[in-house]
């Protein structure tokens, strides 16, 4: 039997279908759950990191250093994902979920896997960090509960797959998917790619970790591992560029400038992006220089290409939108007159900006050939994602859940004056966050590490430069800003779901929380002008100006060292 | 119809694309191949680009050969631990050891001379982090690694770890010294 009932929100006008409904609820909370307890152990890392202060012991740190990857980066990130997911599909399309129980198996399988993992990784004896390189060796349930989650996400990607299928048929829309459909299939088709990876490596890998299997070549688990662990951040990516078209969709009306080109860069992902995952192997023995060249720019770095559209289109057709609506006068009036009170708007421009000036310019910077001998497993390189994931995706679905989280569950969201500051303390906090480690990494500064000092050594030792203690407090102090505002964010969604003001089935929220889409009379309005986007042109060229700057400069401390050969 | 709903127009894809999208997109294309050219380039120009010659090996063919190379080497033992120091001859071969948690032996080399390190792992992962200098090389296990180094200061340098190995991580640090 088909469960065909849905509401039609009072707000949105959406189509809610209750099979749906109730699986992007319970992946979206648990996402939120999942997102505090790794923040809190982020809290614990930074505190550490911190010399002065040095809160864990070594043990402890290595151990929570772990959970605080894993519950982030993948639980957090995948159940909000497959939250997405189901949104883009059964509520953009107006179409019911394919196979409800399936998704319903695939989320208690995740949820087993990331409880599970938790606690293997909490007793002690799998503390490996995400990355849990052989031979280094995890409890074999430490694997088994990755592959649980895992196969549980990829049943969740086909029940999206499957109800992309179900709407064509019933032909709940019209010509093509929505855009942010089409960014979101992007990721889904990411997401298998990642998954299957991830089953090449850990599955091996379990059966090593109970005797099956004998050795597992070195070089070989790394090249795969990370067709998987970068990956993984590459659905982060094309989910939360989605997202920000989402967000101008739903408070500016906007439309994409052309959907050609939004569409074709998001395909690029999926042609280059995941397998650009080299760039993690770029200082490894046995890989040549050419194979190493060729795969992390695939000879013309399209993949980068397709974000910077993006990083042009999104600005872009907000600017155009609000220019349609009158928001003409020069240069910036569109970006001042954006409503940015609103936690949805703010978050999702701060990881626009984040992303793109903190996480991208620095990924590709040290993702060229050379340039990685430098940086290679250094703070760099936390830096670096913290930018891309926290700056960039975490704050982008903490924006669009300060808008969907009150129409899904049809209450108001409560502490709306704090609400507002959260994605400003959020993203000051993890753009500190961002800039200390990148410069501690700057400094040398090794990455997963208990103590720069070096005490204990037994006479040997290292003295940093005071610049990288400074910056590492500094870092500690970011933590403190940016777990406030994490903290604030899960609050205020577990509070609103719990005291939120009920609403009643047709009752709108007190402010309406859709703009109407720009019409093509609007857009053609001052002879369609609107298209121009001079600011956001501006916006670019500081943008390339920045990125080329620092390339270079790069190069040049990289002429300074040794010889190597 | 915005980006939520399916494209006003069916046949989009005939649509034409603004003039400031192809401005950007013209941009980004070429600085692309900027980048993609300056990593070719500096192997030719450029003083800084790692080598990638690889061996199969065991931890145990590379101890003895690293036990042969500090045998014949070594000019005097230092610090607690006396770890020797080994000067190899100017551009020979040094043999360099990672394992739990050191680094095996110091080293001494001279500055402006080309060396041929050759590095591997006893155990588990390591990350070679010659600092200040900042430079950052994956060690394994079962491979060895063989490139060169040229100092261009004196000193003495920290080889740091910077690939998680276990426990004692925070502990795994070694000398190399650089003479005029």
């Amino acid at each position: 039997m088909v469960n065909n009932s849905f509401r039609t929100c009072p707000d949105t006008g959406l189509k809610f279908f209750s099979s749906a409904e109730n699986l992007i609820k319970a992946n979206a909370v648990a996402g939120v759950v999942f997102l505090l307890v790794g923040g809190l152990f982020g809290l614990l890392v930074g505190l550490t990191r911190w010399q002065a202060v040095h809160l864990l012991g070594a043990e402890d740190f290595y151990m929570v250093l772990t959970a605080h990857g894993l519950n982030v980066l993948i639980f957090w990130m995948i159940f909000f994902e497959i939250a997405i997911l189901y949104f883009c599909s059964s509520v953009l399309l107006g179409c019911r979920l394919a196979t409800p129980r399936w998704a319903w198996v695939g989320f208690g399988l995740m949820l087993i896997g990331a409880v599970m993992n938790n606690v293997i990784v909490l007793q002690g004896n799998s503390s490996v960090m995400m990355t849990s390189y052989v031979p280094l060796e995890a409890h074999p349930l430490f694997y088994l509960s990755l592959i649980l989650f895992a196969v549980g996400a990829l049943i969740g990607c086909f029940v999206f797959f499957g109800t992309l299928v179900v709407a064509k048929a019933e032909k709940t829309y019209e010509g093509s998917v929505p855009l942010v459909t089409f960014g979101a299939i992007t990721a889904a088709i990411i997401a298998v790619f990642t998954i299957v990876s991830g089953a090449i490596v850990l599955i091996p890998t379990l059966l090593w970790s109970v005797g099956l299997v004998g050795e597992i070549d070195v070089l070989a688990y790394r090249m795969i591992w990370w067709a998987f662990g970068h990956s993984s951040q590459q659905i982060n990516v094309a989910a939360h560029v989605s997202v920000w078209y989402a967000i101008i969709a739903i408070l500016f009306g906007a439309k994409p400038l052309s959907e050609k080109v939004s569409r074709t860069a998001f395909l690029m992902y999926i042609l280059f992006l995941q397998l650009a995952s080299v760039h993690h192997l770029l200082v490894d023995p046995g890989l040549s220089s050419n194979f190493k060249m060729f795969n992390t720019s695939y000879a013309m770095y399209l993949a980068v290409m397709a974000s910077m559209v993006h990083g042009l289109t999104v600005p872009g057709s907000m600017e155009a939108a609000q220019r349609a609506r009158g928001h003409n006068a020069g240069l910036f009036t569109w970006l001042r007159k954006a409503p940015w009170g609103n936690p949805t708007f703010s978050g999702m421009f701060i990881s626009l900006v984040g992303f793109g000036f903190l996480g991208g310019i620095t990924g590709v910077v040290m993702g060229a050939e050379q340039i990685n001998i430098l940086v290679h497993n250094t703070l760099y390189v936390p830096g670096h994602f913290h930018a891309t994931v926290v700056l960039g995706s975490t704050l982008a679905f903490m924006a669009l859940a300060f808008w969907l989280v009150p129409i899904l569950f049809r209450r108001e969201l409560i502490w709306k004056g704090l609400a507002k500051w959260q994605p400003y303390m959020f993203g000051l906090g993890m753009t500190g966050v961002s800039l200390f480690l990148m410069g501690a990494g700057t400094l040398g500064v090794p990455r997963r590490h208990w103590d720069i000092g070096f005490a204990g050594t037994g006479g040997i030792t290292h003295e940093f430069p005071a610049a990288a203690y400074t910056m590492l407090a500094l870092n500690g102090m970011s933590v403190i800003l940016a777990v406030a505002g994490g903290a604030i964010f899960c609050l205020i969604m577990v509070g609103t779901i719990l005291f939120g003001k009920k609403l009643g089935a047709d009752e709108p929220m007190a402010v309406p929380c859709i703009v109407a889409p720009v019409t093509d009379e609007e857009y053609a309005a001052n002879g369609g002008s609107a298209f121009a986007i001079p600011g956001t042109i501006v916006l670019a060229m500081v943008f390339f100006v920045s990125f080329a700057l620092y390339y270079f400069i790069n190069w040049k401390y990289l002429a300074e060292t040794w010889g190597i050969g | 119809m915005s980006s939520l709903s399916p494209p006003a127009k069916k046949i989009w894809w005939n649509e034409p694309i603004h003039k400031s999208e192809l401005l950007w997109i013209s941009l980004v294309f070429v600085w692309g191949m900027v980048m993609t050219f300056m990593m070719p380039y500096w192997h030719v120009v450029g003083k800084q680009n790692l080598g990638t010659e690889t061996y199969k090996t065991t931890p145990k063919a590379f101890q003895a050969t690293t036990q042969e190379f500090v045998d014949k080497y070594t000019i005097r033992t230092e610090g607690p631990r006396n770890y020797p120091v080994v000067a190899p001859p100017v551009g020979g071969d040094v043999y360099l050891i990672a394992r739990l948690w050191e680094w095996w032996p110091i080293v001494e080399l001279k500055k402006g001379e080309t060396y041929r390190f050759h590095l591997s792992s006893l155990d588990w992962q390591h990350g070679f982090s010659l600092q200040p200098a900042n430079i950052n090389i994956q060690v394994v296990p079962n491979y060895e690694h063989v490139f060169t180094l040229t100092p261009n200061a004196s000193g003495e340098y920290s080889i740091i770890c910077n690939e998680y190995c276990g426990i004692g991580h925070h502990l795994m640090i070694g000398k190399l010294l650089v003479v005029d």
